[in-house]
């Protein structure tokens, strides 16, 4: 078992001591231990039926560990689900605005002109969301996330389903929240992607943390010499540790 | 609660179809049965031939006649008489659809009902040709003239048993009887009686006639015994049936109020079931649900809100209908009030089946489906009248509408309308036990929408 070694500077934001989740007799995460600090990007991958899903949701409060702690409320962390949790009959105002009215946001207006501008979506503030793209849904799905202003965004395969303009459109946005102080945790399955955003990496296989540090250290945690890519280097980390 | 409330209004402002099937709906339904309650049925076109010459319809007994015509007349007001000249023209005219029937009547008809009546020989026949493309009206036809015939032959047995018990009575007690212009007069058995009893009492004692004339006063003493026996006897054949109606307790409610509220109460089902179903299944198709549930809203208070949705709708539209459908149908305005609780406890009661089969069913679409799969059955058992089947399948029967919200609904409205029996206290206590129940599985169910 492995376990996120906490990074020398700023706070941390996002822990989590020994998760397990069984779903009757399979056992979907274990012992899963992780820290993460303020404005850290990190990155959960692994196969199908790792357990990255899993494990953000018990993060985020929509599912109960089996055993293990979150430590900290789950309201202080922001959710964005992999599909986009909308109203597709409302605008992109109006559904800022039922949601921050539903989280009890002091002053509702403001956080939705406040999340209109961070999405870069205020020219779009009346349209419906049915008529948006792909990229600006996910991006209404995170303010959504982001309206309380937490100190911690978990993203579930953010970019999933989105064209590769849409994906750097979308990366720009979460790498300026990072920027900002918020910490982000994703899950993809674009090894690529995580390489290229995430500080640290995660990497979950049939529930169990085989790694966790920055995308050289896995590189290097590889054995048998040099991979031509980072996607090679994972691959036959996974095939070392038998999956 | 409220910004979802507001939310759910704001979506259904934006799916204009949706929102004016549920309202047109219900509506179409609520116009289609006034209408026709408020319709006479229209008369079946039949094809008309008699052969009987004008004034020679009349069929007489003794002194008394029936007018056979009179029963026809009695025809043409179930039905309207295509009348012809021929009977080939009567069939044609059934053959190239103008009329669904032929009736033709042959000329010796009435001579024929004489003979029968006379010496009880013949069978008079009328023809009846029928369409046979259209099963119902052509029921409707047959049952019309049906109806008619028994008329004419039940008038004739009448007048005969009339007619017998009248010349009995004569035979008996004596009497005037008036003949091709003549007047005679009966003695009748008992003043023969008389006459004769005395008569003997004025014979000498030996006189061999006593002996004689006692055998005819004990005959005529027979005879006024087993006449006087039969006639009451025959006076109650002849007498029409009488049917003593009794109510046992509480009032009847009437037949089109009775209609009326089926029709509320079905509409009110309907739009009810599809929205509670609907709506609480878009949350999931929206992956708006976990997200809700998350700290939001709980699943509860989101099940509560899609109830009151569902109910405040449909319960609105339910009032309205039953308003405009009051311009047909005598509804009871002084109970307006039970109408408001009526329809919005049925509407409860049917917004908690609606969000559990939206919460079994997850999806918007297969919930709309099972909403509507649902309803149609449950209706149906609702109104299977309990003697038309077995014992047991009515008792089936009877648990299954006892478990679902129509029953109880359309007592309830049914009292509210009209203040017929049964009460309307069981019923709304039924529909409460019911939204209890049904939230209950709904919130059970709402698990599977996380997932």
């Amino acid at each position: 078992m492995a376990s996120a070694p906490p990074l020398g500077q700023g706070t941390v934001t996002l822990a989590a001591r020994e998760l397990t989740k069984r779903f009757g007799d399979r056992i979907a995460l274990r012992e899963v231990s992780v820290d993460a600090r303020a404005g850290e990007l990190v990155g959960v991958i692994g196969p199908n039926g790792a357990g990255k899903t899993t494990l953000l949701a018990i993060l985020a409060g929509v599912v109960s560990a089996s055993s293990g702690e979150v430590v900290g409320p789950p309201h202080e962390v922001g959710w964005v689900p992999q599909q986009p949790a909308l109203y597709s009959k409302l605008s992109v105002a109006e559904n800022f605005r039922l949601f921050a009215r539903l989280e009890r946001v002091s002053d509702p207006e403001a956080a939705v002109r406040r999340m209109l501008e961070q999405t870069g979506l205020s020219e779009r503030a009346d349209e419906v969301v049915a008529r948006l793209s792909g990229g600006n849904q996910q991006r209404v799905n995170i303010g959504i996330g982001l309206l309380r202003e937490p100190r911690a965004l978990l993203l579930d395969e953010p970019s999933a389903a989105l064209d590769p303009r849409q994906r750097e459109r979308l990366w720009e946005f979460i790498v300026a929240l990072a920027a900002r102080g918020t910490t982000v945790m994703f899950s993809t399955h674009d090894v690529a992607e995580a390489e290229r955003f995430g500080d640290r990496l995660l990497v979950l296989a049939d529930g169990e943390l085989l790694f966790a540090g920055t995308p050289p250290e896995l590189e290097r945690a590889v054995a048998g010499g040099e991979s031509p890519d980072f996607e090679t280097a994972f691959v036959r980390f996974l095939r070392e540790r038998g999956h | 609660m409220r910004w979802l409330f507001v939310k759910d209004l704001q979506i259904l402002r934006r799916s204009p179809l949706l929102v004016a099937l549920l309202v047109v709906y219900p509506i179409a339904i609520a116009l289609m049965i006034g209408f026709a309650l408020s319709s006479p049925p229209g008369k079946p076109k039949v094809a008309f031939y008699t052969q009987v010459a004008p004034g020679k319809s009349k069929l007489k007994f003794g002194t008394q006649a029936i007018n056979v015509s009179k029963y026809a007349k009695e025809l043409f007001k179930s039905v309207q008489a295509i009348k012809v000249n021929s009977r080939a023209a009567a069939i044609a005219k059934v053959r190239n659809g103008q009329a669904l029937g032929a009736l033709i009547v042959p000329g010796d008809i009435i001579g024929q009902l004489q003979n029968l009546v006379k010496s009880g020989v013949g069978t008079p026949t009328v023809e009846l040709i029928l369409n046979s493309n259209d099963p119902v009206e052509s029921q409707f036809v047959q049952q019309a003239i049906a109806a008619r015939v028994n008329d004419v032959e039940q008038a004739i047995s009448a007048q005969v048993l009339r007619l017998a018990s009248t010349d009995m009575r004569r035979v008996l007690n004596g009497g005037t009887l008036n003949f091709a212009g003549q007047h005679y007069h009966l003695l009748g058995l008992r003043n023969s009686n008389t006459i004769l009893r005395g008569a003997i009492a004025a014979l000498p004692p030996k006189s061999p006639l006593r002996t004689a004339i006692g055998q005819v006063v004990s005959f005529a003493q027979l005879a006024i015994d087993g006449l006087g026996f039969a006639n009451p006897v025959l006076g109650s054949i002849g007498r029409p049936l009488t049917v003593k109606q009794t109510q046992l307790a509480g009032r009847t409610t009437p037949i089109n109020s009775y209609a009326v509220a089926i029709a509320i109460v079905l509409s009110l089902m309907l739009v009810t079931l599809l929205l509670a179903a609907g709506m609480l299944a878009l949350e999931r198709s929206e992956h708006a649900y976990t997200r809700l549930v998350r700290g939001l809203v709980t699943p509860l208070r989101l099940l509560v809100e899609k109830i009151a949705l569902s109910a405040g709708c449909a319960g609105a539209l339910a009032l309205v209908m039953s308003a405009f459908v009051s311009i047909f149908v005598h509804l009871n305005w002084a109970r307006f009030e039970l109408w408001i609780v009526a329809l919005g406890l049925g509407a409860v009661a049917f917004g908690a089946l609606g969000v559990a089969i939206g919460a079994f069913a997850r999806e918007v679409s297969g919930a709309s489906l099972m909403a509507f799969l649902v309803s149609l059955p449950i209706a149906f058992v609702a109104l299977v009248p309990s003697q038309a089947v077995s014992s047991a399948v009515g008792t089936v029967l009877g648990v299954v509408a006892f478990l679902f919200p129509f029953k109880a609904a359309l007592q309830a409205a049914s009292n509210a309308f009209t203040g017929g029996a049964p009460g309307i206290g069981w019923p709304l206590v039924h529909l409460f036990v019911l939204a209890v129940v049904f939230a209950g599985l709904a919130r059970l169910a709402a698990r599977r929408l996380a997932t």
